[in-house]
């Protein structure tokens, strides 16, 4: 008796372990309707205003503008489309991400001043030379 | 059976001469339920990796585009005489473009949730909409590759166009890519249901295709705003 009565009361506490993990899954990955909503209008309308900035030519300096619209909505997608946050369980997946991004802009932060320097200190006759 | 357990308050009780039986019954149904517990952690470990193997894979495509995406930078104004940007792009053709691919990002996450919640008719029909949108995205942006070489502005015209060619094309290969595997999942689902193994590769997809979208908006941003603003 006594054992029957131990393996079933222990049998439900168990179960609700199980849900309990699973939920606790679940939020670990954000996933909710709001956070995509939340994201996706974000996400539109840093695509718009840098799109109407530039069909309408209205203000000066616009590549800044564009290139902070660009870092703005990447940041957007991975909080809120990809889900990265800080939590323990996600270490890795940030520590891969940061150091993407630290290889990503010396790869093309590093390519467009070395090139542009190239460039500015060419002779000016070896520019045009070829061309005509 | 039912004459050697009787149910007190809602506990289970057993007549005497049953309860050796009952305890090894008891005991095997333990280890079964042992084999269960570690089959589902033993699951959640490979699924947490299989997650983790993906997000590098990801992060190697990044340094792939970066590398095209400093070509571009680099070679950009550098058009040998021929069509730059600004006489090229047509920003509002872009912007339906865009459109497509953000929104079906936003349905493929819609996917996700549903297959979160164990819907899987819903999981279909998000990922079907995602792949609709997806292929706008692609038809257009063939459409967009044809009118440039009739007109002469082909990949072979000038260091700019080389560029603009391999960058947006590699982009447009992942996408095509990525709406095969979206039909091999959808057919997935609707064979095998929404299984652990199922749902671990449609989160991969799901990455893949916000992955795909975050590089959209540096190719937008880069390539044709820039291109038209300068």
């Amino acid at each position: 008796m006594n054992v029957a009565n131990e393996a079933v009361a222990g049998h439900a506490p168990h179960a609700r372990v199980v849900h309990i993990e699973h939920g606790a899954h679940a939020a670990a990955h954000g996933a909710t309707h709001k956070q995509y909503i939340v994201g996706f209008l974000l996400a539109i309308a840093l695509t718009v205003v840098p799109f109407a900035l530039v069909m309408t030519h209205s203000v000066a300096g616009t590549p800044l503008f564009i290139a902070g619209f660009a870092v703005a909505q990447i940041l957007v997608h991975v909080l809120y489309f990809l889900h990265v946050n800080g939590s323990e369980q996600q270490r890795w997946n940030l520590t891969a991400l940061i150091y993407t991004a630290i290889v990503v802009g010396i790869v093309m932060g590093g390519s467009i001043w070395i090139m542009h320097h190239l460039y500015i200190n060419m002779m000016p006759g070896m520019m045009h030379g070829s061309m005509d | 059976m039912s004459e050697s357990i009787v149910m007190h308050d809602g506990a289970l009780a057993l007549k005497p001469g049953y309860v050796d039986h009952a305890a090894d019954a008891l005991r095997d149904l333990r280890w079964s339920r042992d084999a269960i517990d570690f089959q589902v952690e033993h699951h959640h470990d490979v699924a947490a990796t299989a997650q983790l193997g993906f997000w590098l894979y990801l992060m190697s495509d990044c340094l792939l585009f970066s590398g095209l995406f400093a070509t571009y930078s680099v070679l950009s104004g550098h058009t040998a005489g021929g069509p730059s940007g600004q006489s090229l792009f047509e920003l509002p053709y872009v912007l339906v473009e865009t459109m497509f691919l953000l929104v079906s990002s936003f349905t493929c996450g819609l996917a996700t949730l549903a297959m979160g919640s164990g819907r899987r008719n819903a999981t279909v029909g998000w990922l079907a909409l995602t792949f609709l949108l997806g292929l706008g995205f692609v038809g257009m942006e063939v459409h967009e590759f044809a009118h440039l070489i009739a007109i002469g502005a082909g990949p072979s015209h000038s260091a700019f166009l080389s560029s603009f060619f391999t960058l947006v094309a590699t982009h447009g290969l992942h996408v095509t890519c990525g709406l095969i595997w979206m039909a091999v999942m959808m057919a997935t689902v609707l064979k095998k249901g929404l299984t652990p193994s199922t749902q671990s590769r449609l989160n991969c997809l799901s990455l893949f295709w916000h992955f795909l979208d975050i590089i959209w908006v540096g190719v937008f941003s880069l390539v044709y705003l820039f291109g038209v603003a300068h």
